[in-house]
């Protein structure tokens, strides 16, 4: 088969596109997703394909806008929720912690509540702390939500894909820093299972997890590290939750190393919950604790040079593959 | 019906509006009487039960308020979605809901309309289109522009054709304070989308009075000019005339997809919850409200106009004492959830794909195991 290149931001479009001409019941509403073309044109043409009753342009109102998603779920409708950024999605946190997650349970299983959130995460580049939230950790402490973080094309369209097919709400956390990447994704529809990872790169020595954006670094590091003789085995979580514990688990017990990397803050985060259960499935199997390399624990900061030490990245990742593995 | 013009608020186009709306005949009556006094003993029950420690968390009554429910909810259609927050019972037992299962999930027994997980604050019947039940003040106001989006979004984009739904979203007085109310109302109208925010003005917030907590607390329709949306106000004291002022309204946002805005002036004679000892108001504000009270008030409009006779009247109250002690017995009677239930309606799929982390142990063995 021909590779097809195409954006991550193509392959959302592809995403939501495909669900759409599927069906009706399926619409998008977000600050500038429909005449704007998109505030990152991830809705580029949309608004020409489906007209405006079914790409809705909100005003600036993230509470209004996602309580609006989460009152159309609940009569079946199935609305895709796209926050220009997940930095914005604060706002209007009592909506979607406390509406869309537990309205099945509040009412005794006689109301789902199918929506999607979606929007850029993380760090965007030097647009200061109230701009580059890193919602997982925060947001996945919640029953009741999947949450997933793609890390290329291929997972932008088959995760975004499945979230909008699952009958849950489903936050899909994508990254600014990632809509221009390019990768081979096919034409025809697909889904990825939510709570299933992938092991990026295979490896002996070391078990890398990671989620998202950082995954790209981890496999910058672990090039590295094998020019240092250490096989790194570089698992992408894909979804946070449900959290794929088993393959993780797996990895563990064949290296009996473990760094998890986390573009989220450290304290009660992602990152702790994976090294958590690391600790209790493989106490046995683990030749040192698990390291875990995040943000560090600062409000994102403006400078570039700052924010590049702020965040995660290899040569961190490094250094904790060397710790964790008493090369250092 | 031109209900636009009247929404400016001249109280005698209202008036001309409401006199085109016909009371309705006897049967109707008898129904609205029986369910006034159907919520008015179910909340007098649901005091007992608190007080005796059959029901926990917090209660909030709805003793007072009855016609505003009743009202509202008779100008509806069945298939009419309803909204409101936690001072739900009335507008559930309005939508039709079995007193019975609200008992139970005041309890916290599984025969409860949540299976005991939602309790007083969150009373959700489906299948009579009442959809909660909200705890968060105000947060139940931009979910109602979104029932009221899908109604319109089912009909006119889907079925292509005309709006046939319109939804009731009820609040309080002191959830005209919150931002999302706001923000529910400006996206409301910027899409025109068919949902009726009935505010059931009981003067309190809490303990605050109005006019301590909320600007134009004199004339709130003036909130609804902000966002060029039609407002009136109606006397919720008196269910004929909340009937008739809704059903103009209502018929109308059916026909002409928009949002409206209802200042529904009431009373609610017991406190904020049962722990409110309401020192905030005096004995003789209570007692004056008191003397309208709806079901007095319909009680002799029908004495009056020869449609129920004193005995009549009598035996019905009976009868609703009697339905309403067999919904507490059968409530009692109703088993606790089992445990299991616990980790039931947490996804759809009871594990969904989830077999990771945060569920207890012995579930994921059974999971991994079973199925």
């Amino acid at each position: 088969m021909a590779e097809r290149m195409i954006e991550f931001r193509d392959a959302l479009r592809e995403a939501m596109s495909e669900a759409m001409r599927e069906d009706p019941k399926v619409f998008l509403i977000g600050e500038e997703v429909a005449e704007y073309n998109g505030a990152y044109k991830v809705s580029r043409g949309m608004l020409e394909e489906f007209g405006p009753r079914r790409i809705i342009d909100a005003p600036i109102s993230e509470t209004g806008f996602a309580g609006l998603g989460i009152g159309a779920a609940m009569m079946g409708l199935k609305p895709i929720v796209e926050f220009m950024s997940w930095s914005f999605s604060l706002v209007a946190a009592d909506q979607i912690l406390n509406n869309a997650p537990k309205m099945l349970y509040m009412s005794g299983g006689q109301l789902q509540c199918p929506i999607v959130f979606r929007g850029n995460d993380g760090a965007g580049g030097q647009l200061g702390s109230t701009h580059s939230w890193c919602v997982e950790s925060l947001y996945a402490n919640v029953p009741g939500l999947k949450m997933v973080i793609p890390s290329d094309p291929y997972d932008a369209k088959g995760l975004l894909a499945a979230a909008i097919a699952d009958p849950d709400p489903v936050f899909c956390l994508e990254s600014e820093r990632m809509l221009s990447m390019t990768g081979d994704v096919p034409e025809a529809s697909y889904t990825l299972p939510i709570g299933k990872a992938i092991i990026r790169r295979p490896g002996t020595d070391c078990t890398i997890v990671s989620f998202g954006r950082p995954v790209h670094f981890c496999m910058e590091a672990a090039e590295q590290l094998a020019k240092e003789g250490i096989d790194c085995e570089v698992i992408d979580g894909r979804s946070v939750k449900p959290l794929d514990i088993d393959t993780i688990a797996e990895s563990v017990r064949k290296t009996n190393c473990c760094v998890v990397v986390d573009q989220s803050w450290s304290f009660a985060s992602v990152g702790s919950e994976v090294a958590a259960e690391v600790h209790r499935i493989c106490f046995d199997d683990l030749d040192n604790h698990v390291h875990r390399v995040h943000n560090d624990d600062v409000p994102a900061p403006y400078a570039h040079n700052l924010e590049a030490e702020m965040l995660p990245n290899a040569r961190k990742i490094c250094e904790a593959v060397r710790s964790v593995t008493y090369n250092a | 019906m031109d209900v636009t013009t009247v929404m400016s608020s001249s109280p005698s186009t209202q008036e001309a509006a409401r006199a085109k709306t016909p009371i309705p005949g006897p049967e109707v009556l008898v129904k609205w009487l029986r369910d006034m006094m159907l919520i008015r003993e179910f909340e007098v029950r649901c005091m007992q039960a608190y007080q005796n420690k059959l029901a926990g968390g917090f209660l909030h009554v709805y003793n007072g308020q009855e016609a505003v429910a009743v009202g509202c909810i008779a100008a509806l259609q069945s298939d009419d979605p309803v909204i409101t927050a936690y001072r739900d019972h009335g507008h559930a037992l309005a939508r039709g809901m079995d007193p019975k299962i609200g008992m139970a999930e005041l309890f916290g027994r599984i025969g409860g309309c949540a299976k005991g997980k939602g309790g007083s604050m969150h009373f959700f019947d489906v299948t009579n289109h009442m959809y909660g039940g909200h705890g968060i003040v105000g947060a139940q106001t931009p979910v109602g522009a979104g029932l009221a989006f899908a109604t319109q979004y089912e009909d006119e984009v889907i079925n292509k054709r005309p709006n046939s739904r319109v939804t009731l979203c009820f609040l309080g007085d002191g959830a005209l304070n919150q931002g999302a109310f706001h923000e529910a109302c400006n996206l409301a109208k910027v899409l025109n989308i068919p949902v009726i925010y009935v505010v059931e003005n009981n003067q309190y917030a809490m303990g605050t009075a109005i006019d301590r907590c909320t600007s134009a607390a004199d004339q709130l329709t003036k909130k609804a000019l902000a966002y060029d949306m039609d407002a009136i106000e109606v006397d919720g004291m008196d269910v004929i005339k909340t009937y008739c002022d809704m059903k103009a309204l209502v018929d109308d946002v059916r026909a002409n997809p928009r949002p409206a805005f209802v200042d529904m002036k009431c009373y609610r004679y017991k406190g904020h919850s049962m722990s409110d000892p309401r020192k905030y108001r005096t004995h003789e504000e209570e007692q004056s409200y008191e003397s309208q009270d709806p079901i007095d008030t319909l009680s002799k409009f029908m004495l009056k106009t020869g449609v129920l006779e004193e005995p009549a009247i009598k035996a019905m109250s009976k009868e609703v004492r009697t339905e309403i002690r067999a919904a507490v017995k059968w409530a009692e009677e109703s088993p606790e959830p089992d445990i299991s239930e616990l980790y039931h309606d947490v996804y759809v799929e009871q594990w969904g794909p989830y077999t990771g982390t945060s569920f207890p142990q012995f579930m994921q063995d059974e999971s991994k195991g079973g199925s």
